[in-house]
């Protein structure tokens, strides 16, 4: 651990971890400037960079930044989004199997969204629809969880009850809609940034700008602390119950604005605190490292999805999906073979 | 009259709807290391947690300064009231340096979040508690005795003058529960804190407390100095135990000699 000090100010950092999150970054950039130039029409990579600060041709300039930018800023945010949520819920509930996908709120926004679909509702409505299902399904699981605070295990079990429920309720309104909505429905369960312009970017960055500092300013230090134990906490003079509360919330907006921009993109939220944890090697949330590899995890995996079958663009989802669901058998076989499953 | 900053009056402690003790009243005496024991499920534990506000009593009011501690910022309570519960937990991979400086927490801020002072006192509670060369080993591979001084290093960075202990010897053999127990007295002797603790030993308590409380069924059946209150009636009325009371042949405190069944 390294140390920054002035007289009133002090932090501390951890080389490897911010060495990690700086390459996290460079790898995000270069994915972007990447799949910012292939397509139908390829723009090589000098040509790309230049376009993005200000030159390059008027043709260039349309296809980079009106075109293809959205969607790469899209999987970006989403990426960072889900990340940060699941971090927050696998610290919440001191098990790596606490995220989004898990506890049902991902299900849940797909409920709201569906019901929109059945309604015949707009893009924005569908939108609407996910964020209020996520954080419906958040507060049911919490109100089913509580018992004079929430205990890990008792969320993680309502939460799958929760989503059990949910997937057939689900089931039931794609048998309600129409062909061509149950269609298009289909598509944003799976998880897709096909033709998404700022319209998804913006709602997504301005919660994004307030939930970000939220959860990591406001209760990143607390969540460290929390990790010890709830009556360490206390001890140590946090109020977990209210950082608890505000943690969950910030982390179920953040999933569910985040599949409402891009669909329920499976195993984002799983994985990145996972593998952020294994490549800093640091202990705690790693909220900031989390984000970073979460946003080098969807915009690759997009990259993937548009090259993986020639001529044809995977939706996203299908890529995270096949990675995420290695990484869990890839994480029971490490644990079998350490004698901890 | 001693002093007491910290005391509890009138205290009706419960679990859901289970009653663990009504109107209950103690007060620990300043600089003193106050050991409470008692029977199982008496209660000792939830006096414990009620006076470290980790337990709201239904009841009465624990005090702290003067104040009644529910009416403190938690965080200030922190700077004046260290606790080391039963239930902690050592996050995967953390090491011993980042789980004592934890401790600091309630002196931190946002923009201060490591200063000298954190550095030093973090350093000294290292020390004090003989885990200076473990600093930068992971928590999960120290034995038992280790582990939990660790976590009394973790307590100690809080540089509190008032600490509470639960069970601290629980899970060790004697030769750590001893160790433990000598840390303690050595913090209260030579650092001038007051400890409590809830023991499980009643030698040991006896042999460690300038003042022990002891509870049965939620109330105190008595309390002061060991030599003066502990007594086989004490220990038969409170325990249901036969035993006769001797001087410890070490520490000349008083030693219960538990009545055999049969003679060999």
């Amino acid at each position: 651990m390294r140390v920054l000090r002035t007289s009133a100010f002090s932090v501390r950092y951890r080389p490897r971890a911010l060495t990690a999150s700086v390459a996290g970054v460079l790898v995000a950039f270069a994915a972007v400037v990447v799949t910012l130039g292939s397509g139908d029409y390829q723009i090589p990579p000098g040509e790309v960079l230049r376009t993005l600060f200000g030159g390059g041709t008027m043709g260039d300039h349309f296809i980079v930044v009106e075109l293809r930018l959205p969607r790469v800023v899209t999987a970006l945010l989403v990426g960072a989004a889900l990340a940060l949520a699941g971090a927050v819920f696998q610290s919440l509930v001191r098990n790596p199997l606490g995220s989004p996908d898990m506890l049902g709120f991902t299900e849940g926004a797909a409920t709201g969204a569906l019901v929109v679909v059945v309604a015949g509702g707009s893009s924005l409505a569908l939108a609407c629809g996910a964020v209020i299902g996520g954080l419906a399904t958040g507060i049911g699981v919490y109100a089913l969880a509580w018992r004079k605070g929430v205990h890990g295990y008792r969320l993680i079990l309502a939460g799958i009850g929760v989503s059990a429920i949910l997937s057939g309720v689900n089931g039931y309104l794609m048998t309600r809609a129409q062909l061509m909505d149950a269609a298009r429905a289909m598509l944003w369960l799976t998880g897709s940034l096909d033709g998404r312009g700022w319209g998804e970017v913006v709602p997504l960055a301005v919660a994004m700008a307030v939930l970000v500092p939220v959860a990591i300013i406001g209760c990143g230090r607390a969540l460290h602390v929390i990790e010890m134990g709830d009556d360490v906490a206390r001890a140590l003079g946090i109020s977990v119950e209210r950082v608890r509360l505000t943690a969950l919330a910030g982390a179920v907006l953040l999933a569910s604005f985040a599949a409402a921009a891009a669909g329920p993109v499976s195993f984002v939220a799983l994985t990145s605190p996972q593998l952020a944890r294994r490549l800093t090697r640091a202990p705690g949330p790693n909220l900031v490292a989390s984000m970073v590899v979460g946003a080098v995890l969807l915009t690759c995996a997009d990259l993937g999805a548009q090259h993986a079958v020639p001529g044809r663009h995977l939706p996203v989802g299908v890529v995270t999906g096949v990675l995420g669901g290695g990484y869990l058998i890839w994480l029971l076989a490490a644990g079998r073979k350490a004698g901890r499953i | 009259m001693t002093m007491s900053r910290l005391s509890g009056s009138g205290l009706t402690l419960a679990y859901d709807g289970r009653t663990v003790a009504e109107d209950l009243s103690v007060a620990i005496p300043d600089q003193s290391f106050t050991v409470i024991v008692g029977p199982n499920a008496c209660g000792k534990s939830t006096l414990l947690r009620a006076l470290s506000r980790l337990l709201k009593p239904r009841a009465g009011t624990v005090v702290l300064d003067g104040a009644d501690i529910a009416s403190l910022p938690t965080k200030r309570v922190a700077q004046i009231l260290g606790l080391l519960p039963q239930s902690s937990i050592a996050p995967d991979g953390i090491t011993v340096a980042d789980l004592v400086s934890r401790g600091r927490h309630p002196h931190q801020g946002l923009l201060r979040q490591w200063s000298r002072e954190d550095e030093r006192i973090v350093a000294e509670s290292m020390a004090a508690t003989g885990v200076a060369d473990l600093a930068e080993r992971a928590v999960d591979e120290l034995s038992g005795g280790q582990r939990q001084r660790v976590w009394t290093a973790m307590v100690l960075a809080q540089q509190t003058p008032l600490l509470l202990l639960d069970e601290p010897t629980t899970y060790l053999d004697i030769a750590h529960q001893i160790e433990i127990l000598d840390l303690c007295a050595r913090l209260h002797e030579e650092e001038g804190r007051t400890l409590v603790a809830v023991l499980h030993d009643l030698n040991q308590a006896a042999r460690y407390a300038t003042h022990l409380i002891v509870l049965c069924d939620g109330r105190v059946a008595a309390s002061g100095k060991p030599e003066e209150i502990v007594t086989a009636e004490l220990v038969e009325t409170v325990f249901g135990l036969p035993c006769r009371v001797i001087e410890d042949p070490e520490s000349g405190t008083p030693l219960v000699v538990p009545g055999a069944r049969r003679r060999r």
